[in-house]
């Protein structure tokens, strides 16, 4: 059984919802790509896009989704200052990033560090140490595909090695707290977490303060290790952060990893996972909540490089205030070799205000007939006016029929966050962000 | 003692080829206690009067009033219309994915009594209103509405009947798509929430077969965006025998 179809829109009694879903099964992309061809893109103020390509299949305008294809290397003067006439950086305002793009050290001084690391080990785990640049297993998963991730790979003398033991399972997670300590300060990092074999963990990074901060985390799930990365982008409002996150994961292995985005001026996140072997699980969680003038990006790309390895990705976005932007590019890959693949994708957005604008583009690029199952789902709408109606016919007030639609909607994503802390965390972040702009 | 009074409503939808009219001139009047059967053909305009009434920002009322015990409810918004003791059971009940049913019921009954319930007998009526419509408790813990078949759906809004305990509640046909099993429970809930509250009940129905359970005072016939006839429960018998032609005919 073989099934290809993409279809414009997932309800059609939904008017504010736009809707781009795809899916693909197996082999047969003529009917394909006739279907997409009349997939009506939308209009601003919210925008999706959906590339899908199949075996056979090339053309110039598909040449650029060759995301397994990009030049990755260590030397920084391999890579180019971003453009925005670039794929890769087409949505990012690079002015605002600008300072990321610059080759210079921590701004760390006598007694007084650009970025201060507080780092907690569960109990009975090997204490953190730290690897040099060409130390193993640094530098074996992330390769920079970009001038940033050289510089913040070349700018770390010591990275931060995290790890959890073979076969031990800990109670509580492994656990970073990042602050910056002013706007105008570089800081430059890289840290390695690894769950070794058979093992299982939770790593929690929280940013909070202010910092130009160019991160890399090089994350190594070893096999059957079951593992779960946390990353908390809380920022004070002037905060840059570009970051990309680089996993591996082992056969049989799962890595469960979280995005959160609730604070900063401008927050990159640049999320790769990759197999090293079949049986392999990746899911992709991420949650965004973007503020007048606030820009936060996530790009993800899942390559699936092994056979009978899944992947889930589930981001969810709410945008209010005047120039809040969100972009969320999805790339997945499967390779030839990936046979028996299944992954599915999906973003969703709310607009809760005008002037935000969120851009939403899926990318699902297929080389192998043989898979399980492919498929993705991106959305932006504004609050759903008959949800609103049905409430409020309950009796329950637009101000609290609102709250209950955005906590709902975001319920999904919070639900599967395993720290029952930091669950109640973005709870009342997101109840904050709702009393800013509907009271 | 409720009485929601009709006169004269007009009322109009935009579509694609421009204004168009849909209530024109309804007047009715429904009491405490009261059963109206509202029957018509497709397209006769019985949901346009149940959502214009309940305030859908969708149509726009162009003339005519309504008021409950007096009140102006066109003056109302959405959620002070349910506050003033108005119920909607909707015909195709919308799911808002990620709000437990449990939730849902809590919040509503706080905002319709404008303080929360007491815990211990809420949970109780609850349980008992789910275990009247055979409903499984588990329910209460799914998202509202949310991959709930034809039939929970409509047994989830005679539940909120129930438990929010209306003036005048207007069910859009809430028989529709039900099997013989699903009718009788949710009959047996509507005539239950009527004994027990005196709810003033509009039963907005395309098909005479939830009549025999759910026994109405008035029968109305709604065809071309208002009554055209009316009478007690052996209009609905005519109805069973005749069919809308007659009227269709005549409209």
């Amino acid at each position: 059984m073989t099934t290809t179809d993409v279809k414009g829109a997932e309800n059609a009694g939904d008017p504010s919802a736009n809707e781009a879903v795809g899916h693909a099964a197996g082999a047969a992309p003529v009917a394909a790509q006739t279907a997409l061809d009349d997939v009506e893109t939308t209009a601003a103020p919210e925008l999706e896009e959906e590339n899908l390509t199949l075996p056979g299949q090339d053309s110039p305008a598909t040449a650029a989704l060759h995301r397994g294809a990009r030049k990755r290397s260590f030397e920084v003067s391999d890579h180019e200052v971003p453009r925005s006439d670039v794929e890769e950086w087409r949505f990012t305002p690079l002015r605002r990033f600008a300072p990321l793009f610059e080759d210079v050290a921590t701004d760390d001084r006598e007694g007084d560090p650009a970025v201060d690391y507080q780092v907690t080990v569960p109990e009975g785990a090997p204490e953190a140490k730290t690897l040099a640049i060409g130390e193993a297993p640094r530098g074996t998963v992330l390769v920079p595909e970009d001038l940033t991730t050289a510089l913040a790979s070349a700018r770390t003398e010591q990275a931060l090695h995290l790890v959890a033991a073979k076969n031990a399972a800990y109670e509580t997670p492994f656990r970073v707290d990042i602050t910056g300590r002013g706007a105008d300060r570089r800081g430059n990092a890289h840290l390695v977490l690894e769950t070794e074999e058979s093992s299982s963990a939770i790593f929690v990074l929280n940013h909070t303060g202010s910092a130009q901060y160019a991160q890399n985390v090089e994350i190594i799930a070893g096999d059957n290790s079951q593992m779960t990365v946390i990353s908390v982008h809380d920022w004070d409002d002037d905060a840059l952060h570009i970051a990309t996150h680089h996993a591996r994961v082992g056969r049989d292995a799962k890595l469960k990893h979280v995005a959160v985005t609730l604070g900063g001026s401008g927050v990159r996140l640049n999320s790769i996972g990759e197999y090293a072997a079949p049986g392999g699980e990746i899911e992709k969680l991420g949650l965004y909540f973007s503020d007048e003038d606030q820009f936060f990006e996530n790009r993800l790309f899942v390559d699936h490089s092994a056979p009978h390895c899944t992947s889930n990705v589930a981001y969810k976005g709410a945008l209010q205030g005047r120039k809040a932007r969100s972009v969320w590019v999805g790339d997945v890959l499967i390779r030839k070799e990936a046979e028996g693949t299944n992954t599915y994708e999906l973003n969703r957005n709310l607009v809760l205000t005008e002037g935000a604008r969120a851009d939403s583009v899926p990318n699902l690029e297929i080389e192998t007939g043989e898979i399980e199952g492919a498929g993705h789902a991106a959305a932006t709408g504004r609050f759903d006016d008959e949800q609103l109606f049905y409430l409020r016919a309950r009796g329950i007030p637009e101000i609290e029929a609102r709250r209950l639609v955005v906590r709902g909607f975001f319920a999904e994503i919070i639900q599967q966050i395993d720290v029952p802390e930091i669950r109640e965390r973005l709870s009342a972040a997101i109840e904050d962000e709702l009393a800013r702009s509907m009271n | 003692m409720s009485i929601l009074e009709i006169k004269n409503l007009h009322a109009t939808v935009e579509t694609p080829e421009g204004t168009k009219e849909i209530l024109k001139g309804v007047d009715l009047t429904i009491r405490s206690g009261e059963t109206h059967a509202i029957m018509g053909p497709n397209g006769s305009g019985k949901s346009t009067l149940a959502y214009a009434i309940a305030g859908h920002p969708k149509y726009e009322i162009t003339g005519g009033e309504v008021t409950l015990d007096g009140e102006d409810v066109l003056e109302m918004s959405v959620d002070e219309r349910a506050r003033a003791g108005l119920f909607l059971a909707m015909q195709y009940p919308v799911e808002v994915p990620g709000v437990t049913v449990s939730n849902f019921l809590r919040t509503a009954k706080t905002a319709i009594d404008g303080e929360a319930p007491s815990l211990r007998t809420w949970v109780k009526d609850v349980k008992g209103a789910m275990d009247d419509l055979k409903m499984d408790p588990v329910f209460a813990e799914r998202n509202v509405n949310e991959g709930f078949s034809g039939g929970e759906k409509k047994r989830h809004e005679i539940l909120q009947m129930q438990l929010l305990k209306p003036g005048i509640a207007i069910l859009d046909e809430t028989d529709s798509g039900l099997d013989v099993d699903a009718l009788r429970i949710v009959s047996e809930g509507i005539n239950r929430a009527k004994q027990e509250t005196e709810v003033g009940v509009m039963l907005i129905t395309h098909y005479t077969r939830i009549l025999q359970y759910v026994k109405p005072d008035y029968v109305h016939v709604f065809v071309g965006g208002r009554i055209a006839e009316q009478g007690g429960p052996e209009l609905a018998e005519r109805l069973e025998a005749e069919g809308y032609d007659r009227f269709l005919v005549e409209a």
